[in-house]
């Protein structure tokens, strides 16, 4: 468990923030560049001193500005993976590997060498030296070499950032399956929600040294008055699955949420896996009958509960199916349907349309 | 008389000389890296003053420092009485007195290619070794020193270089003794004052020569061999 209460004034930018971090399970920060996420990370490291406040990792206060605590990094056992890796580039992959891990006493050693090799795929690397690394291989040893310190917990800065979307999707799946394997909570720090989508549980909005808003990632990405700063274009809608079938006869995958069936263009996922789907609000479409003789594979029946007048000649409309999904509209159909809230209509969602983790969410 | 032999007189020099420029190096070298450190990373009042007499040396003439050392470090001098007296330390007239004042010309040159290393090292890998639980220490000898190694090989070579060289400060300080004090420089002087020294004088020039360009080579194979294993 991770808490955090800080206050610190430097320049101009006041950053005041107050939240907690799960147990276990990714922590997304997220926000725009510039609202403060660095400063939190490296005063939760120890690297960045706060004015005030109050930060403990599993009970164990690391700084707490009334008590005068402030715990230099070397004892926090807070493992750190920056945004542009920082190997020593004097040391093997190896060396570096290890540099932490031999500075942990043994009984408090809970991540094994090998295993973490094995997880991150880079056995093969051990003996280069970081300069003749790629991206994507550099930011997959500057993690093992965080996890390896048997850390109460991860931070990591924005890690994929440096990386193209190609080299993003090799690192990815690494940090889902780390989270998922080794129980150690991690804070993540992201302007890209499309990132976060399918690693996080929580996420904590950060927006200009303050929390914006600060809970279950889903829920707070189906708040309607959260859309502008979510960092995109058009509102979304975020769908937790689990795969059915990872590929039928025609090739689509089966993603089932609460008692029903999505049918999307097939995803690289293992049947009972957990997949987050975003639908964008513009390949949502509403019927007030259930259409017969259509290309639509997805149709669910549902209830309006809320509409956002966006101005102009569309508005978007919020249909509980088992879930929130957003459907952008046009005034004329809206006046057409006499749509209100708390009417029963159908969504339609095209099967195309839907799309899963990151990689085309940056367009 | 031959190019190629030298004679007792001139072996000693260069023995001596040597000897004293190694010793000038190796003892300032601690405190040449301290010192850049001090510089580089600290913000204190007075950091000006404490930059600008360590570069005193490199603007004062060299006889004007070699007479300071003599007032302070001789027998009689504050800082040489005590040593004498309490220690048992004499640098006056010495080899040691030689190394010192080869050091102190040399110093400015060793902290300024130390300090533009260090300079040139990313605190954020600092930070990195930091977080993976080592001290300050640690950090220093594991992270920071390893990645100034091109700097203190320039800084040592240049302050040996320049320690070979060291004339008015030697001559004034500890004077020209042979076999004590007489170091390269000083023999070849010397050398030049008596009739039929040219021979002799032309062999020290040429061995100065020699000894230089040797030092730029070992030099240039260990930052080779540096940035090599950077890349490996």
């Amino acid at each position: 468990m991770l808490e955090i209460r800080l206050d610190h004034t430097q320049g101009n930018f006041r950053l005041n923030v107050a939240f907690q971090g799960a147990a276990s399970g990714v922590t997304a920060l997220f926000g725009p560049s510039g609202a403060g996420k660095t400063s939190i990370v490296n005063m939760v490291a120890g690297l960045q001193k706060p004015d005030a406040g109050r930060i403990a990792v599993n009970g164990l206060r690391l700084f707490d500005s009334a008590r005068k605590i402030h715990l230099p990094p070397e004892k926090r056992r807070i493992g750190y993976v920056f945004q542009e890796g920082r190997l020593l580039p004097h040391l093997s992959v190896r060396a570096n590997l290890t540099y932490g891990m031999r500075l942990t006493p043994k009984d408090r050693r809970f991540v094994e060498f090998d295993p973490v090799v094995d997880l991150l795929g880079i056995g093969h690397l051990l003996h280069r030296r970081p300069s003749r690394l790629s991206g994507g291989e550099k930011q997959r040893v500057a993690i093992g070499r965080a996890l390896l310190t048997s850390p109460a917990m991860l931070l990591m800065d924005e890690p994929l950032a440096s990386l193209d979307p190609a080299r993003k999707a090799e690192v990815l799946p690494f940090i889902v399956r780390l989270a998922r394997e080794f129980a150690i909570p991690v804070l993540y720090v992201s302007h890209a929600l499309d990132e976060i989508l399918n690693l996080a549980a929580r996420m904590v909005m950060i927006r200009e040294g303050r929390v914006l808003a600060d809970g279950d990632l889903e829920a707070l990405l189906s708040r309607s008055d959260l859309q502008p700063h979510l960092g995109r274009a058009e509102s979304e809608s975020v769908i937790s699955t689990v795969v059915k079938e990872p590929e039928d006869a025609f090739g689509l995958t089966h993603l089932r949420f609460g008692d029903r069936i999505l049918k999307v263009l097939s995803i690289d996922a293992e049947k009972g896996e957990p997949v987050r789907v975003r639908i964008s609000s513009r390949h949502v479409a509403i019927a007030l009958e259930p259409p017969s003789r259509t290309s639509f594979l997805n149709i669910f029946p549902g209830e309006i509960r809320e509409m956002v007048d966006l101005g102009g000649p569309v508005l978007d409309v919020r249909v509980e199916i088992g879930c929130s999904l957003w459907a952008r509209i046009t005034r004329k159909s809206l006046l057409e349907l006499n749509l209100k809230t708390g009417q029963p209509v159908f969504a339609l969602i095209k099967s195309v349309a839907v799309s899963s983790g990151p990689s085309d969410a940056c367009r | 008389m031959t190019l190629f032999h030298l004679t007792a007189v001139e072996l000693a020099a260069l023995k001596l000389s040597l000897w004293v420029s190694g010793w000038a190096v190796a003892a300032s070298l601690p405190a040449g890296i301290l010192a850049a450190w001090v510089l580089a990373r600290l913000r204190f009042p007075g950091k000006n003053l404490l930059d600008g007499m360590l570069h005193l040396p490199l603007v004062l003439p060299p006889v004007v420092i070699g007479y300071l050392l003599l007032v302070m470090l001789g027998r009689n001098g504050i800082i040489g009485g005590a040593l004498d007296r309490y220690l048992g330390v004499v640098l006056a007239f010495n080899w040691k007195g030689a190394a010192l004042a080869a050091a102190v010309m040399a110093f400015p040159l060793l902290v300024r290619a130390v300090r533009l290393s260090l300079e040139g090292v990313d605190q954020g890998l600092e930070d990195a070794a930091r977080t993976l639980g080592a001290g300050p220490l640690r950090v220093f000898f594991t992270v920071t020193l390893p990645l100034m190694v091109p700097g203190i090989i320039t800084g040592v070579i240049l302050a040996f270089a320049r320690s070979l060289g060291e004339f008015g400060a030697t001559i004034t300080f500890v004077s020209n003794i042979r076999g004590q004090t007489q170091t390269l420089p000083l023999a070849l002087y010397t050398l030049t004052q008596v009739p039929d020294g040219e021979a002799g004088a032309m062999r020290l020039c040429i061995l100065s020569v020699l000894i230089a360009m040797a030092a730029l080579v070992c030099s240039e194979i260990l930052a080779r061999r540096f940035a090599a294993r950077m890349e490996g």
